[in-house]
């Protein structure tokens, strides 16, 4: 099912609907930029299936002119799977949200991972239920005010990064949706990754919760509040590059920040996202604000199994040694016996 | 033949007199891991190659090994084989084997009188007994007075039998069930070859096992015949059967066989997602071995996920399936109403069992049906059907699944845990005389308009699979406009498509035969209706009602929505209905709302299911009180 596609247009994956998220919503750009992603792939539209659970980033495949299947809270990998399970072929894309992908649907979340069904799952993480209208969420801070919270949040957040990396997960990355180019990057990964990808995307929801990222996101901050990392390369941010991440302590070495010129770049933390264990992954996980920059890009990527195609192998390989099943020998049995 | 025939066991002399009876019921009785189960159905098979007809009835606690020898452990097999028309498992037993104290005392009431109890004395222990409750040995005293008594060391002689084989003492002991079976072979004449040939297939791995539980088989049948212990061998003749090639079938194997051959004819991919849980967990262990069918198999991480993953199958084109019991179905709920809204393909089977919350996981009910039926927020409805034998398992499994993609919906196919587990004689259908089933497929851009346009018979949507190419579409659970399928929030397209999507249900009926009596003609004084795995009880009831001269029909329900058009018109032929259901009422109240018939109901539910004479009683009582 690998025919050539033709030279597509993004706008070729916008579909007839009207957009209908609210006017400012991070959601506008992660759009266009998965229209666009699509449009680069070389895979024919028909390939595309985009399935959601439900909130608002799981609007996203009614504006998608690929098939879509917007399902149930929480459920869409679940869903997926089924799909992925049958259709290996496909490629098949989950759009969902912080609440949905780990609050009500985060045991399908874990699953989908740890088997490796080759899916890419798109996180839009805004730390906030949207569609509810403004009930903090399981990324939402410790002390955070919202209708459901009036006298601040008493729950800890969950890390949607170290949750997946913690399910075994092959691809882990994360991006922000004002961030388009290095949005558009990751996305791109994850298209290629053979198995399940995990993309968290810091996204803004201008309504109930807005500016959340802006002290990492914001133009002014950015470069010293994010730090961008890139298998192969140190870690290296700050306007000029000058500032960069060293490991340093015992007996568990820990993430800090030094200036460059002080401790050459010889020193820095070399990223790695190829390590078969995840610990350096985790540790970059675990690199939180304002202490340090929050990093940015490809965690983890490794070669694991897809699950689909162990199965399709199980399957091959039952038909190679007993042949394609006969139904009438089925359906006879092992012991019968002839009523004259 | 009137009644409940039960042979006279009673040991009267030493003499070897055979005896040609018509039926027999036996009851293998033990701790759960005396492999009792193990034995009733090699029993079961063995009356069926020799042509026998037979019903089963298995019966075992939730617990995999409560405490041996506790009265909580107890697990129990019930055979009733004849040379003539068998329906179900029968009341009582005429041979009960009881392996230890415990089985005794649990089974002993059921027992017919006169029956043959059937001992392992070695079991009767001092502390075996304590466990049972019995403060004396009831072998030793008045407590068995009326049954014919037969005690045999059968863990001693299976280890003697067992020495050279170099078994564990544990391992040798474990045999005792097959010197048991060996026993029953004797006084009952049947062949133990057909046993020593499943023996070496199932321990085709541990040679030193097939040969020692060959060897256990054969010390019980020499045993028998040495020590005379049974004066007389009683014969079942071969029942009267269509004639053709014949198999014996549990439930769980014909769903099995029911949904692969339904992939086959349909020409889609199965995919068989389900979470463990009992009684229905027996269906994926079938299916997850035929992979040279193509069959898709996937152990989900919950309920949820596994209606999910075959609805999401679905969309891709293939045939979704899951089984399930009560619990979770109630999990299921929230997909089955995606399903009805997405308007796919899914196939449901509820595995009932008592209820509610975890209730009695190994024990039959009927109570799910208005679940089934209802068990959906919004407008929801979907076809319900129903297996009513174990080998209907196979055609109804075939039936939900021609609907479910001729309709484009969600099926649910209710059976029990009886049913899952009971096994009859089986004709073997020709897969070539099995017509293909069809689905809306459309692969066509110059004829669609939308994934809601529908087929002018069926109402049903067109299924355009992902990877067609120009037909690129969304489908899900909000509500969709007519034909277009966008999403719609319009008061007027709501209603039309509330009203769409029951209409298409409705039109199901054309799949649904008519109902007809199973016993009996209209305008007899009385009516039966049942359903499910009451088949077999209820129409054995109605016979020998009828023997005595009892105006009495009797109806069974495979459909339970739509239901057959010719119902309400059939059910107002007769001046009285009783309604008999391994729950409070369901079906009657389902009944009495579609056409307003007022019906008396047999109701029990106590993990277990009819015996032919509570429901033959519930006929006289019905007929008794006429007016």
């Amino acid at each position: 099912m690998t025919t050539a596609a033709p030279p597509y247009r993004p706008r070729d994956f916008a579909s007839d609907q009207q957009v209908r998220w609210c006017p400012g919503c991070g959601d506008y750009a992660i759009l266009h930029v998965v229209q666009s992603v699509f449009a680069s792939l070389g895979i024919p539209r028909e390939q595309f299936v985009v399935v959601s659970g439900i909130g608002c980033a799981s609007r996203l495949p009614y504006y998608l002119e690929t098939y879509g299947f917007h399902t149930l809270h929480g459920r869409a990998p679940a869903i997926a799977t089924g799909l992925a399970l049958t259709r290996p072929e496909l490629s098949v894309w989950i759009v969902t949200g912080d609440g949905d992908a780990l609050s009500i649907g985060g045991n399908h979340l874990i699953h989908c991972l740890r088997r490796n069904v080759g899916v890419k799952i798109l996180l839009f993480n805004n730390q906030v239920y949207g569609l509810t209208k403004g009930q903090y969420s399981p990324t939402s801070p410790r002390g955070m005010v919202s209708g459901s919270t009036p006298f601040g949040s008493v729950d800890a957040p969950l890390d949607p990064l170290r949750l997946a990396l913690g399910a075994g997960a092959t691809f882990v990355a994360r991006t922000v949706d004002v961030l388009t180019r290095h949005l558009e990057e990751v996305l791109r990964a994850a298209a290629t990754h053979r198995g399940a990808a995990f993309v968290e995307i810091y996204q803004n929801c201008n309504i109930f919760n807005d500016g959340a990222f802006d002290p990492l996101a914001g133009r002014d901050v950015r470069h010293d509040a994010l730090v961008e990392l890139h298998h192969g390369a140190p870690l290296r941010f700050g306007k000029d590059l000058d500032k960069g991440i060293v490991l340093t302590g015992a007996p568990l070495p820990a993430p800090v920040v030094a200036t460059v010129a002080e401790v050459g770049e010889a020193a820095l933390l070399v990223h790695d996202a190829h390590r078969d264990d995840a610990t350096l992954a985790f540790l970059l996980a675990g690199m939180a604000a304002p202490a340090l920059p929050v990093p940015i890009g490809i965690f983890r990527q490794v070669e694991r199994p897809r699950f689909e195609e162990g199965v399709a192998e199980q399957i091959s390989a039952a038909i190679r040694r007993q042949g394609p099943g006969d139904l009438a020998a089925l359906l006879a049995g092992p012991e019968t016996w002839e009523v004259e | 033949m009137g009644g409940v025939t039960h042979l006279d066991l009673r040991p009267v002399g030493t003499g070897r007199e055979r005896q040609t009876v018509a039926r027999a019921v036996i009851r293998f009785a033990g701790d759960s891991g005396d492999g009792m189960q193990v034995t009733g159905n090699r029993f079961a098979a063995t009356a069926a190659v020799q042509g026998a007809d037979l019903a089963t009835l298995p019966d075992f606690p939730a617990e995999i090994r409560a405490p041996a020898g506790t009265l909580a452990g107890v697990s129990s097999f019930q055979i009733q084989f004849g040379g003539e028309e068998i329906l179900t498992p029968g009341d009582r037993p005429d041979c009960l084997v009881a392996m230890n104290p415990a089985a005794l005392k649990v089974h002993l009431p059921a027992v017919a009188p006169g029956g043959l109890v059937l001992v392992d004395d070695e079991a009767f222990a001092e502390t075996h007994l304590r466990r049972a409750g019995y403060a004396a040995n009831p072998l030793a005293d008045d407590s068995l007075q009326g049954y014919g008594v037969v005690a045999v060391p059968m863990r001693r002689l299976t280890k003697e039998a067992v020495a050279d084989c170099g078994l564990t003492n544990r391992e040798a002991a474990r045999c005792k069930n097959f010197f048991a079976l060996g026993l029953v072979y004797w006084l009952f004449d049947r062949d133990p070859e057909p046993t020593r040939r499943w023996l070496e297939r199932k321990f085709a791995a541990r040679p030193e096992l097939a040969q020692a539980n060959r060897l256990a088989l054969a010390a019980g049948l020499h045993v028998a015949e040495a020590l005379e212990l049974f004066p007389v061998v009683y014969r079942v003749g071969p029942a009267p059967a269509p004639p053709g090639r014949y198999r014996q079938i549990t439930g769980a194997d014909a769903l099995a066989l029911g949904l692969i051959t339904a992939a086959a004819k349909a020409g889609r991919t199965l995919c068989y997602a389900s979470y463990p849980i009992t009684p229905a967990s027996d269906l994926l262990h079938r299916l997850a071995r035929y992979k040279n069918f193509g069959v898709v198999t996937f152990q989900a991480e919950d309920e949820i996920a596994a209606a999910g993953a075959a609805v999401g199958a679905a969309f891709g084109g293939a045939l979704g399936a899951c089984a399930t019991s009560g619990p979770g179905l109630d999990l299921k709920s929230e997909t089955l109403g995606l399903a009805v809204m997405a308007e796919l393909p899914l196939v449901v089977i509820d595995a009932q069992r008592g209820g509610p919350s975890t209730g009695l996981p190994t024990k039959p009910e009927q109570s799910d049906l208005l679940h089934a039926l209802f068990g959906r927020h919004g407008e929801a409805p979907l076809p319900v059907l129903a297996a009513a034998t174990p080998g209907d398992g196979f055609a109804m499994a075939i039936a939900a699944c021609r609907i479910a993609l001729r309709y484009m919906t969600p099926v649910i196919l209710l059976t029990d845990a009886t049913l899952m587990n009971g096994a009859e004689p089986w004709p073997i259908p020709d897969p070539a005389a099995i017509p293909a089933l069809d689905a809306p497929l459309h692969t066509d851009p110059a004829t669609f308009l939308g994934p809601y346009q529908r087929d002018r018979s069926t109402l049903a949507r067109p299924w355009v699979v992902p990877g067609t190419p120009a037909l690129e579409h969304r489908i899900g659970g909000l509500e969709k406009e007519d034909v277009t399928g966008q999403v719609s929030y319009d008061p007027e397209n709501h209603q039309r498509m509330v009203e769409l999507r029951a209409e298409k249900v409705a039109r199901v009926v054309a799949e649904v035969p008519p109902a007809r009596l199973e016993e009996g003609a209209e305008g007899d004084d009385l009516l039966v209706v049942g359903w499910g795995s009451t088949l077999g009880t209820i129409t054995e009831a109605a016979r020998q009602a009828r023997r005595r001269g009892r105006r009495v029909a009797s109806l069974h329900l495979r459909y339970l929505h739509p239901l057959p058009a010719n119902l309400g018109p059939l059910l107002g032929r007769f001046p009285r209905l009783l309604v008999a259901e391994l729950n409070t009422g369901q079906l009657r109240w389902w009944l009495r709302a579609r056409y307003g018939v007022e019906a008396r109901g047999l109701n029990k539910v106590q993990g277990r299911p009819f015996q032919v004479a509570e429901v033959v009683a519930a006929i006289e009582r019905e007929l008794e009180a006429a007016p």
